[in-house]
């Protein structure tokens, strides 16, 4: 009993100044997961508990705002005939094994080193990940922009996922209509495994999951982050349920912020219609490595409260603090204007074309 | 090519006579959004402690969520129909 009531105790009050902030989060974050499929919870998160929120109830009520987001978003993703469902469900299913798997290493980690044990491994996990994953769509997504081909609607598969899909493992193999070929689940189970780890550590498990899809299994792009929405769906779902359990939730954040994203999301999504599928990549590198270096800047911090370095002034660790979340922020409200812009653009490129017909039309 | 063009006048006609929007269906939406997140707000503190209680009752966010996702996220679609943003024509599908 004590525990629920210190559980209800978690809610904070809400004024119109906190509604209308989350309100505003929400929608960025929406905006970009509607485009890349996954994004927006790890400035999401802290800023939840910047209001005051703690640190499980705002992961708890972040996650109960992402899968109906991830639903909505991937039903709208759907109807542009860009999701792959069966390979969204069977990489959402191994990603709950690594949800719970990722949780379950957090919660050791906690116990041997503290908090401060804790978050050093998130941000180190944070740091290298984005650091070999984005430094390398940042890098092909720059091949492609060098090569001149980023007009072209037919992205190469990569030399890793021709293989992977040659390989035949009998008994294992399953079609995927994305990939347009048959893909022993032996591949994609550890793949999921690690996007649902990473979503566990990081909130953002599409850094894994989108990546992958892309470059080992040799989806489209376009249809990676679309899948990657169901991916999110199945995974936001378990987990939502998994802290309600415990009372955890607290619906009014959740709610408030799936208010703006489902205004965001419907955006992202028409975004994707609109744009060639080297965008994705360009927005997703750029977030990762932007968010990497917000990452990085507290690693310091977390290592001295572990007393691995001397101890930081409060001022420094302060000013660290600021520095990291506006970094963070910066990230997706970039991610958001790349987003905005290139649909903006999309959008008076095909008026021109139609224009231009209209007008040879009289002639 | 006059397949094309006759692809893309089909196209530039669509655009000129602009289907019917669905003003009606966002209104309705839009109303029906506003009560649910009217009720959840002055409603709050009983909703909080339900949901503190845990166990059974996890069923209860759960089951908020995907109501308001509906009735929300059809507003939302509708709201950006309405306002004239909607997917590409050219390019439907992905192939």
């Amino acid at each position: 009993m004590h525990d629920i009531v210190s559980a209800a105790a978690n809610f904070i009050h809400l004024d119109v100044v906190n509604v209308l902030y989350l309100f505003a989060v929400g929608f960025v974050g929406g905006l970009v997961s509607g485009f890349i499929g996954s994004g927006g919870a790890f400035v999401l998160t802290p800023g939840m508990m910047s209001l005051g929120v703690p640190g499980l109830v705002a992961v708890a009520s972040n996650m109960c705002h992402k899968f109906p987001k991830a639903l909505v978003g991937s039903i709208k993703r759907a109807k542009y005939g860009q999701v792959d469902v069966k390979l969204g469900i069977v990489l959402g299913i191994s990603a709950e094994a690594g949800v719970l798997y990722g949780a379950h290493i957090q919660e050791g980690i906690k116990k041997s080193f503290g908090d401060a044990g804790s978050n050093l491994y998130v941000s180190v996990a944070f740091v290298v990940i984005l650091a070999v994953v984005g430094g390398f769509i940042l890098r092909d997504a720059w091949k492609t922009y060098r090569s001149g081909n980023m007009h072209e609607e037919e992205e190469k598969v990569t030399k890793l996922a021709r293989w992977v899909q040659s390989v035949n493992i009998p008994g294992t193999m399953v079609y995927f209509k994305s990939l347009n070929a048959k893909v022993s689940v032996l591949f994609t189970i550890p793949l999921g495994f690690a996007t649902g780890m990473l979503a566990a550590t990081i909130a953002v498990g599409g850094f894994i999951g989108v990546p992958s899809m892309i470059y080992v299994l040799g989806a489209p792009s376009l249809m990676a982050s679309a899948t990657e929405l169901v991916i999110a769906f199945v995974m936001g779902l378990g987990g939502s349920f998994k802290y309600a359990l415990h009372g955890l939730v607290d619906i009014r954040l959740a709610m408030i912020i799936l208010a703006g994203s489902l205004f965001g999301i419907q955006l992202g999504a028409i975004g994707t219609t609109y744009v060639k599928p080297f965008m994705i990549k360009v927005v997703m590198g750029i977030i990762m490595v932007i968010v990497l270096f917000s990452r990085g800047l507290m690693v310091p911090v977390y290592m001295s409260q572990l007393g691995l370095i001397h101890t930081l002034g409060e001022t420094t660790v302060k000013a660290l603090k600021s520095t990291s979340f506006a970094i963070m922020a910066l990230a997706l409200l970039l991610g958001a204007f790349i987003v905005l812009r290139a649909m903006w653009q999309g959008r008076r490129a095909e008026r021109a074309a139609t224009q231009e017909v209209l007008e040879h039309g009289k002639i | 090519m006059v397949s094309h063009i006759t692809r893309r006048q089909g196209m530039a006609n669509s655009y000129g006579s602009s289907k019917k929007k669905p003003i009606g269906g966002m209104i309705l939406f839009g109303m029906v959004s506003f009560a649910l997140y009217a009720v959840l707000l002055v409603k709050q503190d009983m909703v909080n402690e339900y949901i503190g209680l845990g166990g059974l009752y996890a069923f209860f966010p759960i089951l908020i969520a995907f109501i308001i996702s509906f009735v929300h996220g059809s507003f939302t679609g509708k709201f950006w129909t309405v306002l004239g943003i909607e997917a590409s024509k050219r390019k439907k599908e992905v192939k």
